[in-house]
């Protein structure tokens, strides 16, 4: 069995390593799917973003490309007109608990919604869905930068940086459903808690929850 | 057969138990059902009750706790049996009756049929419970000794044939196990419903070197409960099934996830291990054969989500109880990454009698698709609540108004619900459908675990919707955005749908997400989440309709869209009743000496309503909330 396959993507013909990721693959090769939760180097995709949705020939739903391996003949459409409902409901429900205030945000311009809303033609609005109303504690206690939770998607992308990459484990998950945070153990701010200051977690947020004091707009 | 061989191991250990057992026959027997239904009851004091009277008498009889039998509107109840008597069942047990039945029909010969429910046995003098409507459509098959059988014993098992199916078949190839099961087309009864037999051959063909099997017994829906019922009444039914599927696969070690909140369920099936260790049911070289199996409990912490297979596993691992994607599936890389076996409790307990009984006589029993019985938890406006067992194919319409009795007086049927938080609601032209996998599907509701709960024309659907809706919504995980996200959206546009708030435009709004957030979902409880939703949106599109164009519940339910009102006409100056049930000192005497009520300060409690005598039934709930003054005023 060789160890590359061939498949189609959008009409086109890519090849690809046998049990790579579909979403790798795509992105590999400038065909861009919607995601924001995935990393490559991952076992067992979080797939909790539910965005990089396409169609597989032979699949009576869309799926998730994140969690797809690659098969010999294959045949994928990044688009439909339900990958792009989900997608497009995906996406306001996310935006229905983010702080939608761009220009004061230090990723303005640097931003992996702003990128999916470009890219397949959404607004970066508050349309159907009314924006939940919380409240969050502005954690700015380390020295260089500072956590926002209001613009936080949950996404883990810091979680995974400050466990795997910077080894310290100082952030995590908490709390269930609707309450779902990333914090320190027992919600302390980061500076009081192991947290090293590394800023491993602040280049891997796609959204500016996690920014740099001096990147501050407002 | 050498004596060594499991059959002839077995037939020692079940002389033996029938021995026993037989030597308590001898004198009246009498047990008290003390399933969490009946304790909650108070079953432990009536058998406290039962216990001082007949020690007050100087009585020779035995009183022992049983399960549950199923009949849960009449608990507390208790089975008397006594030599020369067909064994009979009392229920609504109090001291007053215990009194009575000890001091008739144990100091006398006197069974008080007057008070009794039904006969255990055929006899000239009582009927039994296969005489009544319901006994004819039920089938008992998993439920059979549940309640009739000391559960804290093992010999009340084995003598009554328990185990004989493992000795069976560890007398045989493993390969007969699977294939029997296979043939049987056992289909899981934790509500999907995928082939037993297929999973187990599954894990096989992927274990290599370790393989294990696990009981989801983390029964979590409201208003199920049969789950519970099987573990606490009949442990060893369950364990046996593990059993056999663990020689089937070749697993060496199992485990029970019961949830927390069951802890009769975890010291009955506890005991029960025990017990099968010391008869050599279970641990190395189970009946002297070189197979070896062990079991242990595991105590779920109570979030329902660990009822979903990944989520389960990722709790036993000490992880947060949240799914994972799949595939890869548990029979590929389950517990500790090894190839699992996850079945429900009742999926389990068939086993035994298929193995011992045969897929063939299996198969005789449902449909050709969905063989076997179908265990429902029957509650809401039905008059006979409890536990019943039919066979696949009843349709919903003899299930509720023959084994269930109907609905009580001034009930009109509405709706059923059935599957719980994940199924759906039917209406009155769905009833004839027959109770089976698919058919359910079909119809927009799903098997589920099985818990069935009636509404009538006193629930409103919007309001139901909302109810199971925020069950979900509380017990969502939080780690997908369909889900977490979603249900929260969806919970918040059906509380504005019940207070009157909305257009058409919401309703449609609120189908599409549904609709997105069962497809969008990672798991099956984001998946399954809208179905209450979606079901009452196409089968009571025109109650949602009057709640958001007229501001109307028509069931007077939504508290927004109702008033109390005190109809002049038929209050009466001599009575007030409703004056001193009002906990907020909302009504007043008008002039005249006939009631009223000051709308600022009533809260909807329904204390008045409930409180003013039949002969008047002067208290009216209207909607939508308008008093009859000012409809006319607003005329002119």
């Amino acid at each position: 069995m060789s160890d590359y396959i061939t498949m189609i993507i959008d009409d086109r013909e890519v090849k690809a390593r046998r049990g790579e990721k579909l979403l790798w693959v795509a992105l590999d090769n400038d065909i861009y799917i919607p995601h924001l939760c995935a990393i490559k180097e991952e076992k067992r995709p979080n797939a909790s973003c539910r965005l990089c949705f396409v169609e597989i020939e032979g699949h009576n739903q869309p799926v998730t490309a994140c969690t797809r391996e690659v098969e010999e003949g294959m045949v994928v459409a990044t688009r439909s007109s339900r990958v792009d409902r989900l997608v497009k409901t995906g996406f306001e429900l996310l935006l229905s608990d983010h702080n939608l205030k761009c220009r004061e945000c230090p990723a303005n311009k640097n931003c992996s919604l702003q990128v999916i809303a470009k890219k397949r033609g959404l607004k970066l609005k508050h349309h159907r869905f009314n924006p939940l109303k919380r409240e969050f504690k502005l954690d700015d206690s380390p020295a260089e930068f500072a956590f926002d939770r209001s613009r936080c998607v949950l996404c883990g992308q810091c979680t995974w940086a400050d466990r795997f990459e910077a080894e310290v484990g100082a952030i995590g998950f908490t709390n269930r459903g609707i309450d779902r945070v990333v914090t320190t153990f027992n919600d302390l701010p980061l500076a009081d808690s192991i947290c090293t200051e590394c800023k491993l977690c602040v280049d891997a947020c796609p959204v500016g929850a996690l920014y740099y004091k001096k990147d501050q707009n407002a | 057969m050498s004596k060594s061989d499991p059959q002839s191991i077995y037939e020692n250990i079940k002389r033996e138990a029938r021995l026993r057992v037989e030597s308590r026959q001898e004198k009246p027997l009498i047990m008290v059902g003390t399933a969490t239904c009946g304790v909650a009851a108070g079953a432990m004091q009536v058998k406290e009750d039962f216990a001082r009277e007949i020690d007050d008498k100087g009585l020779d009889a035995e009183v022992i706790e049983v399960g549950c039998i199923g009949h849960c509107y009449a608990e507390p109840l208790a089975i008397i049996a006594k030599p020369g008597f067909p064994p009979v069942c009392y229920g609504n047990l109090d001291d007053g009756l215990v009194h009575r039945l000890v001091e008739d029909f144990l100091a006398g010969d006197d069974p008080s049929y007057e008070y009794a429910m039904a006969a255990l046995e055929r006899n000239d003098e009582f009927p039994t419970f296969e005489d009544f409507p319901r006994g004819v459509y039920e089938e008992k098959l998993i439920l059979e000794h549940c309640g009739y059988a000391d559960f804290s014993k093992i010999e009340s098992y084995v003598a009554r044939d328990g185990y004989s199916a493992l000795a069976k078949a560890l007398s045989e190839d493993p390969k007969l196990v699977l294939e029997e099961v296979k043939e049987a087309n056992l289909r899981g009864r934790g509500g999907a419903g995928f082939p037993a037999g297929k999973k187990w051959e599954a894990c096989l063909n992927n274990g290599k070197d370790e393989i294990y099997v696990i009981c989801n017994g983390d029964e979590g829906d409201p208003g199920a409960f049969m789950d519970r019922s099987v573990l606490e009444s009949d442990p060893h039914l369950v364990l046996e099934g593990m059993i056999l599927c663990a020689y089937a696969v070749g697993a060496k070690q199992g485990y029970l996830y019961i949830r927390a909140e069951y802890p009769r369920a975890v010291e009955h099936v506890r005991k029960a291990i025990e017990q099968a260790r010391t008869k050599g049911f279970l641990g190395s070289s189970i009946l002297g054969t070189n197979f070896s199996f062990d079991l242990e409990v595991f105590q779920g912490s109570g979030a329902f989500i660990c009822g979903e297979a990944t989520a389960l596993v990722n709790s036993m691992e000490g992880r947060t109880g949240m799914p994972e994607s799949r595939p890869p599936r548990l029979v590929q890389q389950g517990f500790r990454g090894k190839p699992t076996v996850l079945n429900n409790v009742k999926t389990f307990a068939y086993v035994p009698l298929i193995i011992n009984k045969g897929a063939e006589w299996f198969k005789s029993i449902g449909t050709p698709e969905s063989p076997g019985t179908a265990v429902f938890s029957l509650v809401g406006k039905i008059n006979n609540t409890g536990l019943v067992e039919v066979p696949m194919g009843t349709t919903l319409r003899q299930l509720i108004e023959e084994v269930g009795d109907g609905l009580p007086e001034g009930s009109q049927f509405k709706a059923v619900q059935i599957g719980g938080p994940s199924g759906g609601c039917l209406p009155e032209s769905a009833l004839d459908v027959p109770i089976d996998f698919d058919s359910l599907h079909e119809a927009g509701a799903i098997m589920g675990s099985g818990g069935l709960v009636v509404m009538d024309q006193e629930d409103c659907m919007v309001a139901v919707a909302r109810f199971f809706l925020e069950f979900t919504q509380n017990e969502s995980c939080g780690k997908c955005t369909f889900c977490r996200l979603g249900t929260k959206h969806m919970l918040d546009i059906l509380t504005d749908i019940t207070r009157g708030e909305g257009d058409l435009e919401t309703l449609e709004h609120l189908k599409e997400l549904s609709e997105d957030v069962r497809d969008g979902s990672l798991c099956n409880l984001g998946r399954t989440a809208p179905n209450p939703v979606l079901t009452t949106l196409r089968y009571f599109y025109d109650e949602y309709k009057a709640h958001v164009e007229e501001g109307r519940c028509p069931a007077l339910v939504c508290r927004d869209l109702i008033l109390y009102y005190i109809k002049p006409a038929k209050c009466s100056k001599l009575c007030n009743v409703c004056v001193g049930s009002c906990p907020t000192e909302a009504i007043y005497t008008r002039d005249d000496g006939l009631k009223a009520i000051d709308q600022e300060k009533c809260v909807k409690c329904d204390n008045c309503r409930k409180a003013c005598p039949t002969e008047y039934d002067a208290v009216l709930r209207l909607s939508p909330p308008v008093l009859p003054g000012e409809k006319e005023r607003k005329a002119k």
